[in-house]
């Protein structure tokens, strides 16, 4: 298995980016999170794990305003984020980068249109050229230079993966979010994703949070893993403390990933 | 911003009947942020200028064929009827009007919601629910501005102009079949035609015509936009823009031409 190698980066444990305070969010008669508690430190990857329906998607969605919680607070980069006026709600979103489960690539744009469209409509004053730079740059990061002109529809998922996480990155975000990244993938190309979502956090010295049910992903970009079981989290720690904790749901989480 | 029935204990009337009243209120709440955001910046000219010509050329067509058919087949089957009473010189004349006050622009409008309306609902449910609008949320762009009102003004500029030309369209072929009868000049035949028309008439027809737009646009968005279920709900969002702004569009005809008689008689 794929374990992370702790090169360059560093987490600063004094300084909080995301913190989350008894969050409950319901959706009509069904509770997903039912005061869910997490602290996310600078330069820091910690890995979300839970079976699918858990409401891992909904807690990232909250920390850019996609949803808003019933109870508790959500505070990102020293703001609470459900306070927030449109207008400081996008300046905070700015500064943090969604990569969506399936990409969510602008299927009318090609590859440089898709690139260029958060920066174009944010960074107005830059010149065709800085934009040009700028997409090269990132696309030189995930590797796919040479993809500018073609359409999302005829990449493969892992390029699109990779394209959707260019996107988040042109706009030099503190924090990343990455929802399933490595789902609907092959193993070989999962493991691309995992170094990749690791380059990232050394080059950008971003902290994310990574939702995942992968556990090849979890122990490859974690620095710590969160377990979420029935809307809270049952344990939060290194993936070996999660994983030693003789609890029946979480081993058998661990046991259906990894066949003995 | 949207209303949605939450934990529901029993309902006020029935689950249809609250569910359809929730719906008129959700949409009434779109309108009013269409509004909202229509004075705000940016406006995305160049989006919008976009849109139009998509309007435009999706429909073009469909809008010259249909147009001359009804200009030809209407004055064709009214000439048997006006020449009993000798009246086949007023052809011009009740081509005209017919046109002008009702067909050039009901015709125009139900082949946009058709062709154009159906369109945008899908467009934007399959952004939705493939999250491409929630990625476009996340990166700071507003995708109600950039999404729905280019689109929404799009079509309320598109639509007039391109019921102004199905007129015309429907006017050449009604004057090509009344030039096969009888040597009528092109330009005799327009005078004949519009000497009948008042202000009140073209007025009306503008208007309508841009109420007709902007219903085809605000139903298509709003179903697209809040498109849910997946690929279901991609379908369900572009039958269901058509078969509202259709039946709109017969309730606004039958209002606008009710309160310009009202008006021409006062």
């Amino acid at each position: 298995m794929v374990e992370k190698h702790y090169i360059h980066h560093t987490i600063n444990k004094e300084e909080k980016v995301i913190s989350i305070r008894e969050v409950y969010k319901s959706f009509g008669e069904l509770d997903v999170l039912k005061g869910v508690n997490l602290d996310v430190y600078k330069g820091e990857n910690i890995v979300v794990l839970g079976r699918s329906g858990t409401g891992k998607s909904v807690l990232i969605k909250l920390l850019v305003g996609l949803l808003v919680q019933d109870k508790g607070t959500v505070n990102v980069l020293g703001q609470e984020v459900s306070k927030l006026k449109e207008k400081d709600l996008n300046a905070l979103r700015l500064r943090i980068g969604f990569s969506f489960q399936n990409s969510a690539l602008y299927d009318s744009m090609n590859i440089r249109q898709n690139l260029e469209f958060p920066l174009v409509m944010n960074r107005k004053h830059l010149t065709k050229k800085e934009v040009d730079m700028a997409v090269d740059e990132v696309l030189d990061a995930v590797g796919l230079k040479d993809k500018k002109e073609q359409l999302p529809s005829d990449l493969s998922g892992g390029q699109r993966k990779r394209i959707g996480i260019a996107r988040t990155l042109i706009l030099k975000p503190e924090i990343m979010l990455y929802d399933e990244p490595t789902s609907g993938l092959d193993p070989i190309t999962s493991t691309e994703i995992n170094e990749l979502i690791n380059e990232v956090q050394e080059q950008y010295n971003t902290s994310s949070i990574i939702i995942t049910h992968d556990l090849t992903c979890a122990k490859a970009t974690a620095d710590r893993v969160a377990m979420l079981l029935d809307g809270t989290f049952a344990s939060v720690g290194s993936f070996e403390e999660v994983f030693a904790i003789q609890e029946e749901r979480i081993q058998s989480f661990y046991n259906y990933n990894f066949v003995k | 911003m949207f209303f949605t029935r939450s934990r529901p204990k029993r309902y006020v009337f029935s689950k249809g009947i609250d569910d359809m009243l929730i719906g008129v209120y959700n949409a009434y709440l779109f309108v009013g942020r269409f509004f909202r955001e229509l004075f705000r910046s940016p406006l995305h000219i160049r989006v919008v200028i976009d849109q139009c010509f998509e309007v435009g050329l999706r429909s073009l067509t469909l809008i010259t064929l249909t147009g001359f058919v009804t200009g030809v087949v209407f004055t064709k089957q009214s000439r048997p009827s006006l020449e009993v009473f000798g009246a086949a010189s007023w052809l011009p004349s009740l081509i005209s009007i017919a046109l002008v006050r009702a067909l050039g622009s009901l015709v125009t409008a139900l082949i946009c919601a058709g062709k154009v309306g159906s369109s945008i609902g899908a467009e934007l449910g399959s952004m939705r629910v493939t999250e491409q609008i929630d990625a476009m949320e996340v990166s700071a762009v507003n995708p109600f501005k950039y999404l729905v009102v280019t689109r929404v003004l799009a079509t309320t500029i598109a639509v007039p102009i391109l019921s102004l030309y199905c007129t015309f369209v429907g006017l050449l072929g009604s004057y090509m079949n009344v030039h096969a009868h009888e040597d009528t000049s092109f330009i005799s035949f327009f005078e004949n035609g519009f000497s009948t028309l008042s202000f009140i008439d073209l007025f009306t027809a503008v208007f309508k015509s841009i109420l007709f737009g902007f219903t085809i646009g605000i139903i298509g968005t709003y179903k697209g936009y809040n498109a849910t279920q997946g690929t279901r709900g991609v379908g369900r969002a572009a039958n269901q823009a058509v078969v509202l702004s259709m039946f709109l569009i017969f309730i606004e005809e039958i209002v606008v031409v009710q309160v310009s008689n009202w008006i021409k008689f006062f």
